[in-house]
């Protein structure tokens, strides 16, 4: 029964992370950039979400589409004064720049929210009993993972089908090409911004409701991991990401209740180097060998 | 001919940074002897010079190697933990504090090549950005190995023990009662001398510049920035790439424990925490700013830009918003190419401006 | 060579600084304005400037006078904000309420120094150019013995709100706290555990990279081991990981613990409560004073808070008149209810207007002058604040004052 628990905690953890991680997963697969602010966008999702709960008043669900909707606002906005003007320039100039947006976002929210951390009332916040009251999980766990596959499949079908979906993956591939062909390189860059930030907006909305508080720095660290869980899984994979994403909750959570709190993340760190050295593309990243 | 050229250039330079240097140190000492310098500014020092041996070390793998290291503070930890666990014990052995500065230099520079070396064999197999990831991870991994890690002295010698269930304390290591903790787990390490001085973080940036400029025009220099600009080709003409990888991510291992070990030394408390993902990409921030490569540029900007967040405090609670906004607009500016172009025209006009500001 | 151009430097600047106390020396006494005579006496801060027991045969009078510059350090940005705005927040009202009264005046400078001790050194020394003369901060216990190694090497006097491990008093007879130690709440709360709830299964859940948690779980758990506590369990998180604690309170359920000892700050403690009433894990939640401010969380569910027992010195609701002023005011100031460090912020600005008086210090003093004055008095003043009743002081530095044990209650805090 411990066990179930600890595993519970683990997979609803590890949803999270996957959410998050297809939004890096995303972003990285066809700009090539690792966003460092995805994290912050959580943030902003969060408070976002929050004061529509408390202060107009919504429910859950009107909260998470303002909230996504602010962000994908965000995400453009980011995309367009920070990044656009980089593009060709080296990929570490990009990365630096995303760290200022990372910091500029985090002082941002503790010029307009504060640092004393808010409590955060869940989405849904009840709890499933099972076995007697023996095993408990959380709604929001529930409502993390069945999110958490839904948003896989829909970005699986919207990469795999549609116009965009296809563009997308074009640019992936090769720019220069995709170009040639007709497509819009700019335009699908933006929208895969906004897709990605409307992402972080869910992930900001349920990291909030599993843990309850809500502060400025909410999003480095789930960012971080989240980043991890990414490149686990094999960068710019999107069914990697889930993988990646999951695993990493698990392992999280098992190393902590069985082997030592102390070293939990360092554990899932050592996982992680012994993957990439197997694998050094991750789970299920295609490993392109150099062409000389 | 253009090769001798060239080569001739890179001298100029690399003899203008030594002299740009030390004309700094001999003016801002003449400055702090004058009592020009206000606290703030000497207060400084010390840690720009451990930020200028941290960046111009990390420009070693990021600039030259050309792989990205996000945990470079990882190195800067060990070294800096083990340097004042040397200078600690040996208190009352040597008795010249200097004498102890510099021991615990060199084992803060031992201890993080051992660990230089150590990550470095699983690490310099990936590419890209798995490299960069697996670097972030060892930088985590160290730190909360660290936080892990009891030490104390008495005359017995040295006792450790290694923290994994988070019950031991520092009592727990059986000294004598007057022993004295040096590290304490999370706590990190309090109660440190301070024998950092200017004089001797102005030491570390010029052994530092020897050890880092003569390795670049060298014939180890130059394999690896041959793997750096082309791995494949470089390989097909015999280069050792594992050999030479090793080589310049050790070295700057070793200067960034060398860095840590200053660093330590400079403080009466030290946490594993300070030395996480921010401050490696803090220095990060420093070497690209400066310029992927330039080892002046590294210096100049990781005087300036360490001066930077104090110099903000006028603005009080903004001041971070506002260093956030500079950074990117610094970015934005410096990879505009209209921009480039016009400044490229006075090359060398604006460029030597800035050193003395630096100064 | 470079030893001895920073020896003769070194003696340089002591020559300087000696010449400068000398000359500071003579003028106090005619230099005293006017006003010092007619400097109201403390009205309503309650205590007599215990100048009876004052041993100090040289200094002039028992009241002091003057501009005073008073600097503050403590985290003002990033994750540790909320302690160093709330105690600096807190001075800034003791400081303008000491200002309307006439007689001393104080000016107060906060610095921020992320609660970093590289960081906090290059605030104090920030303060030091702007001409502090006396110390208030840092605020967390990291930063603290950074910065008491410089302060004790100035002679500045330094008294930190917060900072309550034992290394940040140690061996400096010029650094003061207003706070209890780590170790004394590791104590009282073994002690009154024992006392009150024999037989009580205790779960520990702390942050293990945080000297205070740290410090507290190590004294509770020696303490814990003589008056025959018994620990069944023990959780640690990190600042990367005090978010979910769904592990550690299902380690701590599953070993039967039937009250939890949380010596940590109250935003963990918050989510602890929460994720425990989700697993329906209901034990006796046991915090020290970092749990204080956890009801006036926005949006906190106060009814997850019901029957939480704490170690405080301060309490927000307390009846008493001053304590309700220092809430009003704040309130009005910064929109929200004042928590533990904003008390200790306060006390700590009226500890030392005390100190100053009893040791007749003047504003023309030097840091250092003012430093050896107001040591020499420490421990033969009583301060009453909002933290406690007839605080005095060890000459280590170190507060003594009865630390106060409440139960959470329909949302107030109440006397068990």
């Amino acid at each position: 029964m411990e066990f179930l628990s600890y595993l519970i905690s683990g997979i609803s953890l590890g949803s999270i992370y996957a959410i998050i991680a297809l939004g890096y997963t995303m972003v990285y697969g066809i700009a090539k950039m690792l966003n460092f602010a995805h994290g912050d966008v959580i943030m902003i999702g969060g408070y976002i979400s929050l004061i529509a709960m408390t202060s107009l008043g919504v429910g859950g669900v009107t909260a998470t589409l303002l909230a996504m909707v602010v962000c994908t606002v965000l995400g453009i906005l980011i995309e367009g004064l920070a990044y656009k003007p980089l593009r060709g320039a080296p990929s570490l100039a990009v990365l630096i720049t995303a760290i200022g947006v990372s910091y500029f976002l985090q002082n941002a929210a503790l010029q307009i929210w504060g640092a004393n951390p808010r409590v955060y009332p869940s989405v849904a916040p009840d709890t499933l009993k099972l076995f007697d009251g023996q095993l408990s999980i959380p709604y929001v766990s529930l409502l993390t993972v069945a999110a958490c596959i839904v948003i896989m499949v829909a970005l699986t079908l919207f990469t795999g089908k549609t116009k965009m979906g296809k563009a997308m993956r074009a640019c992936s591939e090769d720019k220069g090409a995709a170009q040639l062909m007709g497509i819009d390189v700019n335009r699908t860059i933006s929208m895969t911004f906004a897709i990605g930030s409307a992402l972080a907006a869910i992930a900001g909305v349920l990291l909030c409701s599993y843990n309850s508080t809500l502060m400025p720095t909410t999003g480095s660290m789930p960012g971080i991991k989240a980043f991890t869980a990414a490149v686990f899984g094999g960068i710019g994979s999107i069914p990697g990401a889930f993988l990646g994403g999951l695993l990493l909750g698990i392992i999280e959570a098992m190393a902590k209740a069985y082997i030592s709190m102390q070293l939990a993340n360092s554990i899932v760190f050592a996982v992680l180097i012994i993957v990439l050295l197997v694998r050094p593309a991750g789970l299920l990243g295609k490993y392109v060998p150099e062409k000389v | 001919m253009k090769t001798r050229k060239a080569l001739k250039t890179a001298t100029k330079v690399d003899f203008a940074t030594y002299l740009g240097v030390t004309a700094a140190f001999v003016i801002v000492s003449l400055l702090k002897s004058g009592g020009f310098l206000n606290r703030s500014l000497t207060g400084m020092l010390v840690p720009i010079c451990c930020y200028i041996v941290m960046a111009v070390s990390l420009n070693l793998t990021v600039g030259i190697l050309g792989e990205l290291s996000l945990g470079h503070a990882g190195f800067m930890s060990v070294g800096a933990f083990s340097g004042v666990i040397a200078a600690m014990s040996l208190q009352g052995a040597v008795p010249f504090g200097w004498v102890r500065l510099v021991i615990a230099i060199v084992v803060g520079a031992a201890v993080a090549a051992l660990a230089g070396f150590v990550v470095g064999v699983p690490v310099l197999r990936l590419r890209g950005d798995y490299l960069a990831i697996v670097t972030l991870a060892f930088g985590e991994i160290i730190k909360e190995l660290i936080n892990c890690l009891l030490v104390g002295h008495d005359e017995n010698g040295l006792h450790m023990a290694f923290n994994i269930s988070g019950t031991l304390t520092i009592d727990d290591l059986g000294m004598s009662p007057g022993g004295v903790a040096i590290i304490k787990g999370a706590q990190g390490a309090t109660g440190t001398e301070k024998l950092a001085s200017f004089g001797a973080g102005f030491l570390l940036v010029m052994l530092t510049l020897v050890i880092v400029l003569n390795l670049v025009r060298s014939r180890t220099g130059r394999a690896v920035m041959a793997i750096r600009d082309n791995r494949i080709a470089a390989e097909s003409v015999g280069v050792n790439v594992t050999k030479y990888k090793m080589i310049a991510f050790i070295t700057s291992a070793a200067l960034a424990g060398a860095a840590g070990a200053l660093y330590g030394l400079n403080y009466s408390s030290l946490a594993a925490s300070k030395f996480d993902f921010n401050t490696s990409i803090l220095v990060l921030v420093y070497v690209v700013l400066g310029g992927l490569g330039s080892i002046w540029g590294s210096i100049i900007a990781a005087a300036v830009l360490y001066i930077l967040p104090e110099a903000l405090r006028q603005f009080s609670d903004y001041r971070m918003l506002v260093y956030a906004i500079v950074l990117i607009l610094v970015m934005l500016a410096t990879n505009n190419p209209t921009l480039k172009n016009f400044l490229g025209r006075f090359r060398f006009g604006p460029r030597k401006s800035h050193k003395k500001e630096a100064a | 060579m470079m030893k001895k151009f920073f020896g003769i430097l070194l003696t340089l600047a002591m020559v300087l600084s000696l010449a400068a106390c000398g000359g500071g020396n003579d003028k106090p006494a005619d230099s005293s304005t006017p006003p010092a005579d007619s400097s109201t006496p403390p009205a309503d801060s309650s205590t007599p400037p215990a100048d009876s027991s004052q041993p100090s045969a040289d200094a002039p009078s028992g009241s002091a006078s003057g501009t005073f510059k008073l600097g503050g350090v403590g985290p003002l940005t990033g994750d540790a904000a909320i302690y160093g705005n709330a105690a600096m927040n807190g001075a800034k009202i003791a400081v303008e309420e000491i200002n309307a009264l006439g007689g001393v005046q104080f000016e107060f400078q906060a610095e921020d120094d992320v609660a970093d001790g590289e960081t906090s050194v290059n605030a104090y020394n920030t303060l030091m150019d702007w001409g502090m003369q006396v110390l208030v901060g840092p605020v967390t216990t990291g930063a603290a013995i950074a910065v008491s190694a410089e302060v004790y090497n100035d002679r500045v006097f330094a008294l930190t709100p917060s900072a309550s491990s034992t290394d940040v008093i140690s061996g400096k007879d010029n650094m003061f706290q207003v706070c209890f130690t780590d170790p004394n709440q590791g104590v009282g709360s073994a002690d009154y555990i024992s006392q009150n709830m024999p037989g009580a299964k205790v779960g520990i859940i702390y942050r293990n990279d945080d000297a205070y948690s740290q410090g507290i779980r190590d004294t509770f758990v020696a303490e814990a081991g003589k008056v025959g506590l018994e620990i069944v369990s023990e959780g640690t998180f990190t600042k990367d990981t005090q978010s979910d604690f769904s592990v550690q309170l299902t380690a701590a359920q599953s070993a039967g613990a039937d009250l939890i000892f949380l010596p940590t700050y109250y935003q963990p403690n918050a989510v602890i409560l929460n994720q425990a009433k989700g697993m329906g894990y209901a034990p006796t939640f046991f915090g020290v004073d970092g749990m204080d401010g956890i009801l006036a969380m926005p949006g906190f569910d106060t009814s997850l808070a019901e029957g939480v027992m704490l170690l405080t010195p301060f309490s927000a609701d307390a009846a008493d008149e001053r304590t309700q002023s220092f809430v009003s005011k704040y309130n009005e100031l910064h929109g929200e209810t004042p928590n533990q460090f904003a008390a200790d912020g306060y006390d700590a600005v009226y500890i030392i207007y005390e100190a100053l008086q009893a040791a007749g210090c003047t504003g023309d003093m030097s840091a250092e002058e003012i430093c050896e004055a107001i040591v020499a008095v420490m421990p033969t003043i009583s301060v009453d604040g909002l933290t406690g009743q007839g605080m005095t002081w060890a000459s280590t530095g170190e507060v003594s004052k009865a630390p106060m044990a409440v139960v959470i209650k329909d949302g107030v805090y109440v006397t068990p």
